[in-house]
């Protein structure tokens, strides 16, 4: 496996679909505790009312590409070292996390985090902590949530003992509450049954469809994740290695043979399969 | 009977009161992890300074004590900017030392400002006492007690349904979730401090009104802490329950002392009996959280 070459210029810049670039992440580089270098030149494109996915094995980046977008990499220790992060025409990287919020980026971390001593409803208020469009706009997109999610209406207990589908959709919702421009979500499959990926995920289309919600989605579940988006990127050690539309990245034999588990009838044993990944790495 | 009534009603006013600076306790543990040694001292403080304002400068005594206030939120924010916000990612046992550094500087600033004397308040209330079923009140307990009830029903509001409430939960709860949904957590640290000194210094008022301002009146944050771990470190309404628990019992004890025992000082002594029992059967106190876990 031939490593990178050091110092890379910043791959061609991608043109995902028609509609105009709200978010513009251009080279960046990303440093832990000043020493671990973990993004080394990102860069990536959501168009306005698109649905944008980021795929990618564990520990590729795509959090910390999140994270940088959204400020909590501060929360971490982390900065970005180069590059910029754009949104709406400004360079928002190493902004507080709170600054960015009220710019209308709002991430739903990995794992819910939802706040499991509150009820649903407190819940869902303080995702409107920022909002200063006053109570009653507030009372009216909480009726609006509780409509898109009727089974949290039915929850009255803590947010604490949901189980992890109402909880995701709980951290959805917390998000909707802020009127967002980009929603970040960050794996939000994890750890749920099949049945509810598919509620996830078709909920995650409707808001796009019905509210034109701009979602930039970081996925495992690469086939989800691409059934849902409408542009994709792969990235791998801190790079973007490959990007295409949806279409393009279905149709190409590597993404199907790494991500979506078909292709390859050369396949004979996955111990075979583990070596011929290995060694058909992008990088 | 008429004294085991007397003391019995006593032990409630003083119980709401104690339970109102272990709220303040709470609030401050709970948002910023702070264990606060120096509680007892904002009372102190807040008593001197208003017992000044009115006193030296002879203002009236509502712009006095509204005076009083917005000093011991900004002696709150200051505290909490200055002294505490450094020491953020230090060990808790460094934290607790600073505490107890700042609980003894503030008594022993106090008392080169003020002096060791015990002084009395300028009677604000017409009347000594007040008559209730057959039972001598004095009206600075009946306005503490009032105070109290009202501070309490503010906190549950504040936490409940305000947006800065619920803000502050959620960062007691996780500072990173509530960074990511738009909360300063800063913010939140300054605005827990500053709550808790002025509410801490209302209740030092009102027992300066009561018992004069001394540097005994530090002695109630040491009271409080009985009432704070009884309630659960991290519980609200334990603090509440912990202070009425607290206030009756010491009062209890010197009923049943004061009759029977002839024991001597059981006032000062019974909460903390009480509160090692309590420990010793529920560590987590009577409220206390354990984290949520799903089965």
């Amino acid at each position: 496996m031939a490593h990178a070459t050091a110092e890379t210029t910043a791959p061609p810049t991608p043109s995902p679909g028609a509609g105009e670039s709200i978010l513009s992440v251009n080279n960046i580089e990303v440093v832990y505790d000043d020493v671990i270098l973990v993004l080394r030149g990102v860069s990536l494109e959501v168009p306005e009312g698109d649905i944008v996915t980021l795929l990618g094995p564990n520990g590729a980046g795509k959090t910390t590409t999140l994270k940088a977008i959204s400020g909590l990499l501060r929360t971490e220790n982390g900065e970005v070292t180069r590059g910029e992060v754009r949104f709406m025409g400004e360079n928002i990287a190493n902004m507080s996390p709170e600054q960015i919020v009220r710019k209308g980026i709002f991430q739903v971390m990995e794992g819910r985090r939802i706040v499991e001593d509150m009820t649903v409803v407190e819940n869902l208020r303080l995702g409107a902590y920022t909002r200063k469009d006053g109570a009653a706009a507030i009372k009216r997109d909480l009726d609006m949530v509780l409509d898109y999610f009727p089974r949290l209406r039915e929850r009255t207990g803590l947010a604490g003992y949901l189980s992890g589908g109402e909880q995701q959709m709980l951290a959805i919702g917390r998000a909707m509450m802020a009127r967002p421009k980009l929603i970040l979500l960050d794996e939000p499959s994890m750890g749920l049954a099949p049945l509810l990926v598919k509620e996830v995920f078709g909920i995650i289309r409707k808001l796009n469809q019905e509210l034109g919600m701009t979602t930039l989605l970081v996925e495992q579940n690469a086939k989800m994740a691409l059934g849902a988006a409408s542009y994709g990127y792969i990235m791998e050690s801190g790079k973007v290695v490959m990007d295409g539309s949806q279409a393009d990245l279905l149709d190409n034999e590597d993404v199907k043979e790494f991500y979506l588990g078909g292709g390859g009838e050369h396949r004979k044993s996955f111990k075979n399969l583990k070596s011929y990944k290995r060694r058909k790495r992008w990088l | 009977m008429d004294l085991f009534f007397q003391l019995l009603i006593n032990g409630i006013i003083v119980g709401t009161l104690y339970g109102v600076v272990a709220m303040c306790f709470v609030l401050i543990y709970k948002s910023t992890q702070v264990v606060n040694f120096a509680q007892g001292e904002f009372l102190l403080i807040g008593a001197w300074i208003c017992w000044s304002i009115l006193v030296q400068f002879e203002i009236p005594f509502v712009f006095g004590f509204l005076l009083t206030l917005a000093f011991m939120a900004a002696l709150g924010i200051f505290i909490q900017m200055v002294v505490l916000r450094p020491m953020i990612g230090e060990p808790i046992i460094s934290v607790i030392m600073v505490t107890i550094g700042l609980s003894i500087f503030m008594r022993a600033f106090s008392n080169w400002v003020f002096g060791q004397d015990t002084v009395g308040y300028p009677d604000v209330f017409g009347t000594s006492s007040v008559n209730i079923g057959g039972l001598q009140v004095q009206p600075a307990y009946l306005m503490s007690f009032v105070i109290s009830l009202i501070i309490m029903a503010g906190f549950f509001y504040f936490f409940r349904y305000s947006r800065h409430g619920l803000a502050m939960r959620a960062t007691a709860f996780n500072q990173q979730v509530a960074q990511s949904l738009g909360i300063s957590v800063k913010q939140v640290f300054a605005m827990a401090w500053a709550i808790s000194a002025m509410v801490s210094a209302l209740a030092g008022v009102v027992v300066g009104m009561v018992n004069g301002v001394s540097s005994a009146l530090s002695f109630i944050g040491i009271k409080v802490f009985p009432a704070v771990i009884l309630g659960g470190l991290d519980s609200i309404v334990g603090a509440v329950v912990g202070g009425l628990i607290v206030g009756v019992l010491e009062n209890m004890a010197e009923y049943v002392d004061g009759q029977f025992l002839h024991w001597g000082n059981m006032l000062t002594i019974a909460p903390f009996w009480v509160l090692i029992i309590i420990l010793v059967v529920k560590p987590y106190g009577l409220f206390g959280t354990k984290d949520i876990e799903r089965v």
